[in-house]
């Protein structure tokens, strides 16, 4: 078992013919993913490393029964993208295009509610189930199968993560990265309330940074909800207070989503947070063999 | 992107919305031409940065004929200002805004923001205008009222009428209130503002409510669709290493420390900083090559860190996905070798074509220390700079 994808999943590539999305169609070709159609309107009928394209997502659909989008749209189009995602009613559309205006996300959030489709990102790294199938643009190589969950809102610190997990012989069921923007689809709460219902993951990495109030909230949630052990790690404790950082999220406003401010949540939902980046492997590894959990996730 | 007050109140006379009525100046002479052209009693002149607090910090003068016009120009342009948002080097003031006395009933707070918990543009309001809103929020949050906007249908009329009366607007002013905030949407939404704050909005004896100030937060991811509002960018504002920066489309901060950092992701970007503090170093900056970083794009990346006197050593942490090594790779060896690399370099390669990024590396002759991890990298850095 695993977190939304496994090796049934079913893929269609939205803006296939973009060089970024050829190399990483590739790769996820390689790495096993069941890639069945692309899309990218007027290149209908040609095909993109071997995977068939289409004019229209629906018209993809119909002919292969793909039911998770991943769309690498350029940001002035890929709100649309999503839209016609959930229009065709994908059970996932994973969205790695970064910088999209946030007033068209407000629109997408909108639009998708009562709708069928789970959005994850926009702005994120994509979604992997080790050994079965990768979507999006992480290096495939670092991941092992395994127990521990990983969701994050930063790519290059899952990838961190994960990477640690893996060296120390614990594997992963799913890492999922929900990504940075303010308005994304998939939010901490969902990932962890799958997690928790995944019989094959026995523990979860949560990764999160300064900006907004997502891990307090998730926090909250962990407290009253969670049959398993989370382990925390927050990004930006040492960021200049008013700095913009990058990620549209990431704004330290009114002494509100500071670092401080959410490890203090997580500590007191119970959570062990690691003190660095470079120690995130080594603290799970430390909380699951407190809870016996250890031999269960090291991977033989 | 920020724009001053008088280019926010621009935009809002464009959109119908009342706003005080004033002219720019960028010289003592301007600014006397400005009040002649006014022709009131009182003017105010104000300082035009990109911070507020400037009242309490002295940038706003009211003048009660031309010769304190010309003193109060003369005494503000050229002048740092230091306000509780600019940071103890304040900001100098190049421009002022020269504008109408007016004759001021009550003070209100009208700002429109997205909230991140709703995803729906939200409008506050409140009768405490004029101060900071912040210790408002904090001391009596039950003065601040929201307005949660639905994208469908906008802020409807019912809504900001609500919104009036919540905030004591006086009765046979609430239809002048409502018509100011449904502008002030409009602006909002067909600009892609990040935040519009008026604070303060005032009540006149005259029986107008108008803006006394405007300030505005565009989204950078929207700018590509507003050309008009891209003019507006004043370079004096921002820091030039920031300005060269996004030329490439790198997402840099200067910093106080020494050691320059060059990361992709803002996440990671920002844990490679914690970790050179937690090894007692100290970051010269924040720097985001991004995702779809070329050789070129390193390269600059490369020479704006240099370009920073402060910086005596250099730490590249990279873990690809959508960024591949060999590309980082390739634009650190050109970069060193254009600028003449000086201080140390310690890179750490990870991820997406790592073996090829590592074999550049190995075989470009520079004197690079190569790092197994983040902490063993800002280790190495933390040292070498000693």
């Amino acid at each position: 078992m695993s977190v939304y994808i496994n090796k049934d999943t079913k893929v269609l590539v939205q803006g296939i013919t973009g060089s970024t999305a050829l190399f990483h169609t590739k790769q996820m070709l390689e790495y096993g993913t069941k890639i069945v159609a692309g899309v990218t309107p007027g290149k209908g009928g040609t095909e993109a490393e071997g995977v068939p394209v289409f004019n229209t997502v629906e018209e993809a659909v119909k002919a292969t029964g793909a039911n998770v989008s991943v769309i690498y749209v350029p940001a002035p189009f890929a709100a649309d993208a999503i839209l016609e995602a959930v229009d065709a009613d994908l059970d996932m559309a994973i969205c790695i295009t970064e910088h999209i205006p946030v007033l068209d996300m407000v629109k997408v959030k909108r639009y998708m509610e009562g709708k069928k489709t789970r959005l994850v990102g926009p702005n994120c790294p994509g979604v992997i189930t080790p050994d079965e199938c990768k979507i999006g643009i992480m290096p495939g190589y670092i991941h092992k199968k395994g127990h521990v969950g990983v969701v994050s809102r930063s790519g290059t610190l899952t990838y961190e993560a994960v990477h640690q997990l893996s060296q120390e012989g614990i594997g992963q069921s799913t890492a999922v990265g929900i990504g940075g923007d303010p308005v994304n689809g998939t939010d901490f709460i969902d990932a962890l309330m799958a997690f928790n219902e995944d019989p094959d993951t026995y523990a979860v990495v949560m990764i999160g940074e300064i900006g907004g109030t997502a891990e307090e909230e998730a926090a909250e949630w962990i407290q009253a909800n969670m049959t398993k052990p989370v382990v925390g790690f927050i990004g930006g404790q040492t960021a200049p207070e008013g700095k913009r950082m990058g990620h549209a999220g990431a704004i330290i406003s009114g002494g509100k989503g500071t670092a401080a401010d959410k490890i203090k949540a997580m500590n007191a939902a119970g959570m062990e947070v690691a003190a660095t980046p470079s120690v995130i492997g080594e603290t799970l590894i430390k909380v699951i063999k407190e809870k016996g959990l250890y031999d269960q996730c090291k991977t033989h | 992107m920020n724009i001053h007050e008088y280019q926010g109140k621009q935009l809002l006379r464009q959109y119908g919305v009342a706003v005080s009525t004033g002219l720019v100046a960028f010289s003592p002479e301007e600014a006397v031409k400005a009040a002649k052209e006014l022709g009131t009693d009182v003017v105010v002149v104000k300082a035009q940065i990109h911070a507020g607090g400037r009242g309490k910090a002295g940038g706003v003068k009211i003048a009660k004929n031309l010769d304190e016009v010309r003193a109060y120009a003369k005494e503000l342009l050229g002048k740092v200002l230091v306000t509780h948002q600019t940071g103890p080097e304040g900001k100098e003031i190049k421009r002022l805004l020269v504008e109408e006395g007016c004759d001021i009933k009550k003070e209100y707070y009208l700002g429109l923001v997205l909230d991140r918990a709703t995803a729906r543009v939200t409008l506050m309001g409140s009768e405490e205008g004029g101060m900071d809103i912040e210790e408002v929020a904090e001391a009596t949050p039950e003065k601040i009222f929201k307005e949660v906007i639905d994208p469908v249908v906008g802020l409807t009329g019912f809504q900001a009428r609500r919104m009036a009366f919540n905030m004591n607007i006086p009765a046979k002013l609430v239809n002048k209130a409502v018509k100011f905030m449904l502008g002030l949407y409009q602006v909002f939404i067909e600009k892609d503002a990040a935040i519009v704050e008026i604070n303060p909005l005032v009540v006149t004896g005259g029986g107008d409510v108008m803006a006394l100030d405007a300030k505005f937060n565009f989204d950078a991811n929207a700018l590509y669709r507003h050309k008009d509002i891209l003019e507006l960018r004043d370079f004096d504002e921002e820091d030039a290493k920031e300005i060269e920066a996004s030329k490439y489309d790198l997402s840099y901060i200067s910093l106080d420390g020494n050691i320059g950092c060059m990361v992709n992701g803002a996440g990671l970007a920002m844990a490679t900083m914690d970790t050179i503090s937690y090894y007692g170093g100290s970051p010269a900056n924040f720097l985001d090559v991004g995702g779809g970083a070329t050789a070129e794009k390193v390269t600059e990346a490369f020479k704006i860190i240099l370009s920073d006197k402060n910086v005596k050593g250099i730490f590249v942490n990279i873990f690809g996905g959508i960024m591949k090594c060999d590309v980082i790779a390739e634009g650190v060896i050109t970069a060193a070798k254009e600028v003449g690399l000086q201080v140390p370099l310690v890179v750490r390669l990870e991820g997406t074509n790592v073996d090829l990024g590592k074999k550049l590396l190995n075989e470009s002759g520079l004197n690079i220390v190569a790092a197994g991890s983040m902490a063993d990298g800002a280790q190495k850095i933390v040292e070498l700079v000693g």
